[in-house]
C-alpha cells in the first residue's frame, strides 16, 4: 500500500485525500498467488448460496414462515438443518432470508458503487473547485457514526427494506467515491487520455471510454469488501429489531430470534450464524486486494 | 501548525453541526404529523402533544435546531419524555462503562494483533503468516453479536465461568467488574485484532524490504533487534490512524454489545431510548456519540499531522 491508498483503505476523516500514486501492475513481476485455494473456495460458496437463494421457489421446501409442528428439532430429523423455536424449517428460511439480505447488499452496493463512480471519476477527473465539493462532501458523510445514524433512521421511518437499503447506500457511497477519485486523478494524467484530450474527445467519452474502464477495477474490488460490510450492518440491525421487519425471514432475525434458546437449541443460532460468517468471509477473501494478483503488496 | 489547527477545528465544528442537525431534520421528516408518529400508534392525544412540545416540533426545522444547539452547548440536553429526569444526567451515568469497553477493548486488541503482526511478517508465506493471515480475516468476518452469544453459550451456559450479562461498577468491586467485562470485550476487540494485524503486518512487509533493514541485517544484527526497534515504531503510522478511527467506531460498535450483555452504557440508553419512543434522549445520545466520534477522529488527524509533516502539507494545501 502507498501512502494514498493507505488512506482509501482506512477512510481518513477530514482534509482532501492526497494525490494517489498507483503501482503500474506492468512493472511488477507477477506474484506467486498465494490462499488461491482460499479464494476458490470462497467464490464457491457465494456460487452456491447464490444459486440456492435464487432457486428457493423451486426447491422442495416448506414455507418458511409455516410450523412445521416439531419445535426446535435438531438438525437432520426430518428437517437437514432443524426447525426453529416456531417449529419453522431453518433451511428453508436460511435460504429465503439470504434472498432477502443478498438482495439488500446487492442493490445497497450496486447503488453506492454507481454513485461512488460516476462523482469520484468527475472529481478526479475535473479537480479544481467541483472535485473540493465532491471531496468534501464525501469527507463529511465520512465523519458521521454510521451506525447510529442508521439507528435512528429505522426508528424515525419506520422498519422496511426499502429505508435500510437507502440509509446503507447514502453512507456507503463517500468510500467508493475516494477510491473512484484517486484512481480516476492518476489515469487522467496518463499518455492515452492525454492523446484523447489532444485528439479533441470530448470530456464526457473521456471520461466514459477512457478513464472509467481503468477505475472500476479497484472500486469492484472494494465492492466485495463493501458487500460483506453491508452482510455485518443489516445483520447487527435485523438482530435489534432495526432492520428488516418480521416475519420476513433474514439472518439477523433468525439469530436474534434464537437467543432465547441459546441454552437448550444451540442450532437455531448456530446454523445462521455460520452461513453468516462463511458469506461475509467469502466476501471479504474476494475483496482483499493484498492477496490479488498483479498487485504490489 | 496553527493555521492548521485552526482549520481542523472549523472543520470539527462544521461537522458536529451537520451531524446534531441531520438527527434534528430527520426527526421532522416522517409524513403526515411527525408528532404523532413519533410518539407512535398507541399514544394519547396528551402524549403526541408532550412529545410535539419536547422536541419543539411546532416549529421550522432550523429554529427548533438553533434552539436545541443553544441548549446543548449550556449541558442542556432536554428531559427524558419517559424519566422526566435531564438527559444530560443518564448519559453522564452511564458513559464510564461505555469508555471501559472501549478502552479495554483497543487494548485487548492490540495484545492479540502486535505479536501476532510481527510473527507474520517476520516470515511471510509460512504456514504461520497464512493461520495467522486466516484468523484475521475469520476475526473480521465475525459480527459481534454473533460472537457475543457464542461466548455467552461457551463460557456461561457451558462452562459456567462468567456471567451471562450485567454490570458491576468499577468502583465497587474491581474483580466482578472485570468478570463482567471480559465478554462484552472480546465480542468488541475481536474485529479491530483482526483489521489491526492485517494492516500492522503488511506496513511491516514494507519496512522489512527496506534498504537499511538490510543493512542491519549485514551488520549481524538479531532478528529481535530489528523487528522490534527497527521496524516496529516506522511501520505503526496507519496503525495509530486506525486505533483512533476504531476508538469512534466502537462508541457505536458497543450498542449492540451493551444490548445483548444487558450493561448499562450509553449504546443500551440508545436502545432502550427508541423502544420507549423517547426521541428527547435519542438526540441527546447520538449528539454525544457523534461529538465522541468526531473529536477522536480530529484528534488523531492533528496527531498524525504532528508525527508526519507531509499530511500536514497536504491538508493545509
Amino acid at each position: 500500500m502507498l501512502p494514498g491508498e493507505i488512506v482509501e483503505e482506512l477512510d481518513l476523516p477530514g482534509g482532501p485525500t492526497p494525490v494517489a500514486t498507483l503501482p503500474e501492475a506492468a512493472v511488477q513481476a507477477p506474484r506467486r498467488r498465494r490462499l488461491s485455494g482460499i479464494r476458490l473456495i470462497a467464490a464457491a460458496w457465494l456460487v452456491l448460496v447464490v444459486v440456492l437463494c435464487a432457486l428457493a421457489p423451486v426447491l422442495p421446501l416448506p414455507d418458511p414462515e409455516a410450523g412445521q409442528g416439531a419445535i426446535a428439532a435438531s438438525p437432520g430429523s426430518g428437517h437437514i438443518l432443524g426447525t426453529d423455536q416456531l417449529g419453522r424449517d431453518i433451511l428453508s428460511r436460511i435460504l429465503w432470508g439470504g434472498r432477502t439480505s443478498f438482495f439488500v447488499a446487492a442493490l445497497t452496493t450496486g447503488i453506492a458503487m454507481f454513485l461512488g463512480l460516476a462523482f469520484g471519476i468527475i472529481a478526479g477527473y475535473f479537480r479544481g473547485r467541483i472535485d473540493w465539493v465532491i471531496a468534501g462532501v464525501a469527507d463529511f458523510v465520512l465523519a458521521f457514526p454510521a451506525l447510529i445514524l442508521l439507528i435512528v433512521l429505522t426508528s424515525v421511518f419506520g422498519l422496511s427494506i426499502r429505508n435500510l437499503v437507502l440509509g446503507l447506500s447514502i453512507l456507503g457511497t463517500p468510500a467508493f467515491v475516494r477510491i473512484a477519485r484517486a484512481h480516476a486523478m492518476t489515469v487522467s494524467q496518463r499518455e492515452f487520455v492525454l492523446a484523447a484530450r489532444g485528439s479533441g474527445a470530448r470530456n464526457g467519452r473521456i471520461m466514459v471510454r477512457h478513464i472509467l474502464p481503468s477505475v472500476v477495477g479497484p472500486v469492484a474490488a472494494y465492492a466485495l469488501t463493501f458487500a460483506a460490510v453491508v452482510f455485518v450492518a443489516e445483520g447487527s440491525l435485523s438482530f435489534l429489531g432495526l432492520g428488516v421487519p418480521p416475519p420476513t425471514p433474514s439472518w439477523g432475525g433468525m439469530i436474534a430470534a434464537g437467543r432465547p434458546w441459546l441454552d437448550r437449541a444451540l442450532h437455531i443460532v448456530l446454523v445462521p450464524s455460520i452461513v453468516l460468517i462463511a458469506t461475509v468471509l467469502a466476501l471479504n477473501f474476494l475483496g482483499d486486494r493484498q492477496e490479488q494478483p498483479g498487485r504490489r503488496r | 501548525m496553527a493555521h492548521y489547527l485552526v482549520r481542523r477545528f472549523l472543520y470539527l465544528i462544521a461537522v458536529l453541526v451537520a451531524v446534531t442537525f441531520t438527527v434534528s431534520l430527520m426527526l421532522s421528516l416522517p409524513a403526515g404529523d411527525p408528532a404523532q408518529v413519533l410518539a407512535g400508534p398507541e399514544a394519547s392525544a396528551a402524549q403526541v402533544d408532550a412529545v410535539r412540545e419536547a422536541l419543539r416540533l411546532d416549529r421550522p426545522v432550523v429554529e427548533r435546531y438553533i434552539d436545541w444547539l443553544g441548549d446543548a452547548v449550556t449541558g442542556d440536553l432536554g428531559n427524558s419524555l419517559r424519566t422526566n429526569e435531564p438527559v444530560i444526567d443518564s448519559i453522564r451515568d452511564r458513559l464510564p462503562v461505555t469508555l471501559e469497553l472501549v478502552i479495554l477493548g483497543q487494548l485487548l486488541a492490540l495484545l492479540f494483533a502486535v505479536p501476532a503482526a510481527i510473527f507474520a511478517a517476520y516470515r511471510p508465506g509460512r504456514p504461520a503468516d497464512a493461520a495467522t493471515t486466516v484468523s484475521s480475516f475469520l476475526m473480521i468476518s465475525s459480527p459481534s453479536f454473533i460472537v457475543a452469544l457464542l461466548l455467552i453459550r461457551i463460557f456461561s451456559v457451558e462452562l459456567g465461568w462468567l456471567p451471562t450479562g450485567g454490570w458491576v461498577p468499577l468502583s465497587e468491586n474491581l474483580g466482578d467488574n472485570l468478570r463482567a467485562a471480559i465478554l462484552p470485550v472480546i465480542a468488541l476487540a475481536l474485529e479491530p485484532a483482526g483489521i489491526y494485524q492485517r494492516l500492522l503486518r503488511s506496513d511491516m512487509r514494507r519496512t522489512l524490504d527496506e534498504d537499511y533493514i538490510m543493512m542491519a541485517e549485514a551488520k549481524g544484527l538479531g532478528p529481535r533487534t530489528i523487528l522490534l526497534r527497527h521496524s516496529l515504531r516506522p511501520s505503526s503510522f496507519s496503525l495509530l490512524t486506525m486505533i483512533g478511527i476504531v476508538s469512534a467506531r466502537m462508541v457505536g460498535g458497543s450498542v449492540i454489545v451493551e444490548t445483548i450483555f444487558g450493561l448499562p452504557g450509553i449504546g443500551r440508553l440508545l436502545i432502550d431510548s427508541i423502544g420507549f419512543r423517547d426521541f428527547v434522549t435519542v438526540q441527546g445520545v447520538v449528539a454525544v456519540i457523534a461529538v465522541a466520534y468526531v473529536v477522536v477522529n480530529s484528534f488523531v488527524d492533528v496527531l498524525y499531522g504532528v508525527v508526519d509533516p507531509r499530511v500536514r502539507v497536504d491538508a493545509a494545501g
